[in-house]
């Protein structure tokens, strides 16, 4: 047996046989044809076929808008204006596959030239390429694989495409060797609650042989022992009957509350949440609102949505988060152009504050859906990180009709006047993502700097206890809706370091509350003490480790 | 031949899912159709890629023109198609 060491997701254990992402192929040479021109032809012809057929199979399978997503690149595949330019380059004496290359990255550059929404399909017909000259090679086509059977996936790191098409009945687990905890990969491991160890570095794993990911231990286990795996799927029994036991309100050993809340993108999630036992909802994000449209949705279509969310919420907490706009989540009607760093630009309640209108219009139907539903509503302004932003967010949220206004924390500024910003705030939420993102100015999506973007940072704790104190000075509340409320163990540090709430994908909700439970108050402390007294991540989460 | 100018109500132009639509009927009306946008050169409209290319947008007026036996019959059927707001269903 070897271990292999990489960054668990979430506190699972699964074994399985192992698929490796194929590799993007090689570009084809422009050496010429041995072949006649015909033969060349025939040769597309199969294969462009087979590939249309393989997409519209999967787009079957995958349902939904990807279906329609699937089709098209179908089409694509047997178009007949690109294949009169393949059968031109043929005929000039090219290979079928040069010829394919070429006049597939003719049409994606003719895409990309006009922009936007086109320049976008410039991607999806260069994999339609990749597909045909896999199919004229004879070998498999780059992406996620299909082996027939349930596997374990092993990949450099997924794109949203291919995380969007993954059959999670055939993915036991996933195992990247780059990418970080904030990367793709691990955001949706925790939202679908899959297995995952991610960013295990240069890692050589054979296409079949059977491993154990076990993300608890941040490893990856090859050629196990049949104790081990005996072991593993004990485990992975045990977390399963954890997670089918009944669900009690969070709380640490000796009885303090600590109020275990979802991270929802859209109403449809409620259900699921409320099963998975979520007190409430600790953070709505709304950009699925106004993501897909090219202006502001009215007050009236925006009321409706929140309408169904807080319904499915009565009588319990619900914090929204106004539209959060700018860097990776840029909106035609709301940010600018361009920026030459994004992520300290005009976004968050900056974009907001520059076009007042769409902030107005958010809060008015909020304020209208709360005024017609039972539930709770708590109204956060994102990436606050002065007070006089506060101030401003806090009073209009009030004038427009909200009760309770507050902020998110993910500036490091914001932590830093925490006690400040919380006289004017009627509560704070702690983004930890962001948060670590700026403490310790690594993006976080960003493979290289992977290692700087732990929550675990002693850096990120001690501003995090800043706010809690921050909250306890002015009697406010403080929560985490990062994906640190996620972590079992650091879901115990928070709670030491005086966090109230916990906000996280539902999927996460049965491990933290069963972790929570082992831990008094007065060893959570503790715990929380040993982290911060670290000098890194990994110190701070082994000192934890030994504390708990 | 027959020939018509038709506006595009589809409330995203005549991309993504409308332009998918849009070629696949062209394609299975198995006639010969051309779209051409403004003035613009025409393109075989059981090309989605040249359709797409088009970037034809809501509001734009574009020309169809079909050859074959039922050549009205299919032009009535694609003009609807442009004439409706797919994305709206």
């Amino acid at each position: 047996m070897a271990e292999i060491h990489g960054e668990g997701i979430g506190q699972g254990v699964a074994q399985g046989p192992v698929a490796l992402m194929s590799a993007p192929l090689e570009a084809p040479t422009d050496a010429p044809s041995t072949r006649t021109p015909d033969e060349e032809k025939q040769a597309v012809a199969a294969a462009v076929s087979a590939t249309a057929a393989e997409l519209n199979a999967r787009g079957e399978r995958a349902g939904g808008s990807a279906q329609d997503v699937l089709e098209a690149q179908a089409m694509m595949a047997e178009d007949p204006t690109l294949l009169e330019q393949v059968h031109e380059r043929i005929d000039q004496g090219a290979t079928a596959e040069y010829a394919v290359h070429v006049a597939f990255a003719a049409f994606a550059e003719q895409l990309k030239a006009l922009g936007g929404y086109l320049g976008e399909r410039a991607a999806d017909l260069a994999d339609v390429a990749q597909r045909v000259i896999a199919h004229l090679r004879g070998v498999q086509a780059p992406g996620v694989p299909d082996p027939g059977h349930p596997f374990v996936l092993v990949a450099a790191d997924l794109a949203p495409a291919d995380t969007a098409l993954l059959d999670l009945d055939q993915v036991l687990a996933v195992v990247t060797t780059d990418g970080g905890p904030t990367s793709h990969t691990a955001i949706l491991a925790r939202e679908k609650g899959i297995v995952a160890v991610v960013g295990t570095g240069e890692a050589s794993f054979t296409e079949g042989e059977t491993v154990i990911v076990d993300a608890a231990n941040d490893a990856v286990v090859t050629d196990p022992t049949d104790e081990q795996l005996a072991e593993a799927a004990e485990r992975a029994a045990a977390r399963a009957a954890a997670a089918a036991a009944p669900v009690t309100p969070g709380a640490l050993a000796d009885g303090t509350a600590v109020p275990l809340l979802a991270n929802l993108g859209s109403p449809d999630g409620a259900a699921e949440a409320l099963e998975l036992g979520a007190e409430g909802v600790g953070l709505f994000r709304t950009e699925f609102l106004f993501l897909s449209s090219d202006e502001a949705p009215s007050v009236e279509s925006q009321k409706e949505s929140y309408r169904r969310l807080l319904e499915a919420f009565a009588g319990k907490k619900v914090v929204v988060r106004v539209l959060d706009a700018g860097a990776d989540k840029p909106l035609p009607f709301l940010t600018d152009v361009e920026e030459e760093n994004p992520a300290l630009g005009r976004r968050g309640i900056r974009a907001l504050q520059h076009r007042e209108q769409i902030l107005r219009d958010q809060l008015t139907a909020l304020a209208q859906a709360d005024a017609e539903t039972d539930a709770d509503l708590w109204v956060m302004a994102p990436m606050v990180a002065t007070v006089d932003e506060t101030e401003y967010f806090t009073s209009l949220a009030k004038e427009l009709g909200l009760k309770t206004t507050g902020v998110m924390v993910e500036v490091p500024s914001s932590a830093l006047l925490a006690e400040e910003i919380l006289r004017h705030a009627d509560f704070a939420s702690i983004g930890t993502n962001d948060l670590v993102q700026y403490t310790m100015a690594a993006d976080r999506l960003l493979g290289s700097v992977a290692h700087l973007q732990s929550p675990w940072h002693p850096a990120a704790l001690r501003l995090i206890k800043m706010v809690a104190d921050g909250g306890a000075v002015n009697g406010k509340p403080v929560g985490v809706c990062g994906e640190a409320a996620a972590d079992p163990l650091l879901a115990v540090v928070l709670a030491g370091l005086g966090v109230q709430t916990l906000s996280m994908s539902p999927s996460a909700l049965a491990d933290v509350r069963a972790e929570l439970a082992r831990h008094t108050l007065e060893d959570a402390r503790r715990i929380a003490q040993a982290a911060l007294a670290a000098s890194n991540a990994d110190s701070a989460k082994s000192a934890a480790r030994a504390a708990a | 031949m027959a020939t018509r100018t038709v506006t595009i109500a589809s409330s995203h132009g005549l991309h993504a899912r409308p332009a998918k639509l849009f070629s696949e009927a062209a394609k299975n009306s198995g006639q010969t159709v051309t779209i051409a946008k403004g003035d613009g050169a025409p393109v075989n409209a059981a090309s989605i890629l040249g359709v797409i290319s088009l970037g034809a947008n809501t509001g734009d007026q574009v020309t169809l023109t079909v050859e074959g036996d039922d050549a009205e019959g299919v032009l009535d059927q694609l003009a609807t198609m442009l004439e409706t707001d797919a994305d709206a269903e």
